[in-house]
């Protein structure tokens, strides 16, 4: 790869485009069902759980096509393996400086990506046990489903916030070239 | 990017961490209902004496939660509320809230059952039997059902004749010693304890004495028409 060429294919900057535009909307959806005072304000619950079941049903679908994809899934094993460099770099106070080379994905990025893939598929599990979608679950297993469903989401939801801040904070940097030596990708995190 | 082969792969982690999450997923829902109910029981009191309303973001936490099916929720001042009886009746009726507090008034502190799971423990409800309102108005022989309208537009529910006219039926002017707000449905709603909370229909604006059971706004959604707590809708809750 040149530095003259963007840092993601057209295939995962797609992948990441639909799977965001996906889990802010179920996030928004699940505010509307669960924070009173919007719920209080747009009302319409039964046409927000609608849309809140369709968006976590598409949800895989984007990672599920990003798989067609060489360059996704190079990517995703860059992100599965944490290195002991990886480790270092992460506790590092001087994280930022250099001195621990960093490969493409810093380990922050690789945590990251493998709590919202977890996430996602603790959420579409316990989702579809909630709304007994394959089949008919027991009260109590709803009841499970439903408090592992909250408290994933609640993690979820600071993760992606995390996320969108770490991506604005280092907008000009790029995690595959050693801090010193910023280059003009496009996008970071 | 020359320096990265040269870097040690490591270990799985991502996959150990996804693999690691989905088993705890698996084991919340096989135990996460008494963990729930633990968590519930420790954190009702707090909640009870929580001003902002921030523990009731914390899942299980119990408390009240504020469902409405319509965009907007009716705003009624109390001067405005009319509460309409009509139907298979002697003499169709209308109460305003005034009227309702110049009937006989009856109290209770009654738990309060979500069908969705959320439970909140002792509620003190005022109000009218609805059986009292009832004999004001008259039911003729042909009427076996009441179907209930909300204020909101959309929102009705059902019950038999038998159902209504027990003790545990009341349309409630008061929740926890205050006229029931906007949010709770006020300022007048129906209570039916026995059963979940769908059946307390809010904003009460039209009781209508029918021949049959004509299931309501949720009840056409898949809930049951019947909803006694603990012995419908798949859940086994524990009685009110």
């Amino acid at each position: 790869m040149k530095r003259s060429e963007a840092r993601f294919s057209r295939a995962q900057v797609w992948v990441h485009a639909t799977f965001a535009g996906l889990v802010l909307l179920a996030i928004a959806s699940a505010a509307f069902l669960w924070i009173d005072p919007l719920a209080q304000v747009f009302g319409r619950r039964a046409f927000i759980t609608q849309v809140h079941t369709v968006v976590g049903l598409l949800l895989p679908v984007p990672l599920a096509l990003g798989v067609i994809s060489p360059a996704f899934r190079r990517d995703a094993a860059r992100l599965n393996r944490m290195s002991s460099q990886d480790w270092e770099w992460i506790r590092a106070k001087d994280r930022r400086s250099g001195r621990i080379p960093v490969s493409r994905f810093n380990a922050g990025q690789k945590l990251n990506a493998a709590f919202t893939v977890g996430a996602v598929l603790v959420l579409f599990g316990t989702g579809l046990v909630m709304g007994s979608v394959l089949a008919s679950w027991p009260t109590d297993y709803r009841t499970g489903a439903t408090w592992v469903h909250d408290w994933t989401a609640f993690g979820l939801t600071i993760a992606v916030v995390g996320h969108i801040y770490f991506a604005l904070k280092y907008r000009t940097g790029d995690a595959s070239a050693p801090a010193s030596e910023p280059d003009k990708s496009r996008v970071s995190n | 990017m020359g320096h990265e082969e040269e870097l040690p792969r490591g270990a799985p982690v991502g996959r150990r961490l996804i693999l690691s999450m989905a088993a705890l997923g698996v084991a919340g829902i096989a135990f996460g209902e008494p963990i729930q109910r633990g968590i519930d029981a420790a954190l009702s009191p707090l909640r009870r004496a929580d001003p902002t309303g921030l523990t009731g973001l914390v899942p299980g936490a119990g408390g009240w939660r504020y469902y409405s099916v319509t965009a907007k929720q009716p705003n009624i001042a109390v001067a405005d509320y009319e509460l309409n009886i009509g139907g298979l009746v002697d003499s169709p009726l209308t109460l305003s809230y005034q009227d309702l507090l110049d009937l006989p008034t009856t109290q209770w502190t009654r738990d309060f059952q979500c069908v969705t799971g959320w439970r909140v423990q002792d509620v003190k409800w005022q109000g009218v039997h609805l059986r009292d309102i009832l004999a004001v108005c008259g039911v003729q022989s042909s009427a076996q059902a009441l179907t209930f309208v909300s204020y909101d537009g959309a929102y009705t529910e059902s019950l038999t004749l038998e159902q209504a006219t027990t003790e545990e039926v009341m349309v409630a002017t008061h929740l926890d010693g205050t006229t029931v707000t906007q949010e709770h449905g006020g300022p007048a709603r129906l209570v039916v304890v026995p059963m979940y909370g769908y059946k307390s229909l809010k904003w009460l604006s039209d009781i209508k004495l029918v021949e049959d059971v004509e299931p309501g706004y949720w009840e056409v959604r898949g809930y049951d028409v019947d909803a006694y707590v603990g012995e419908s809708n798949g859940r086994n809750d524990e009685a009110i």
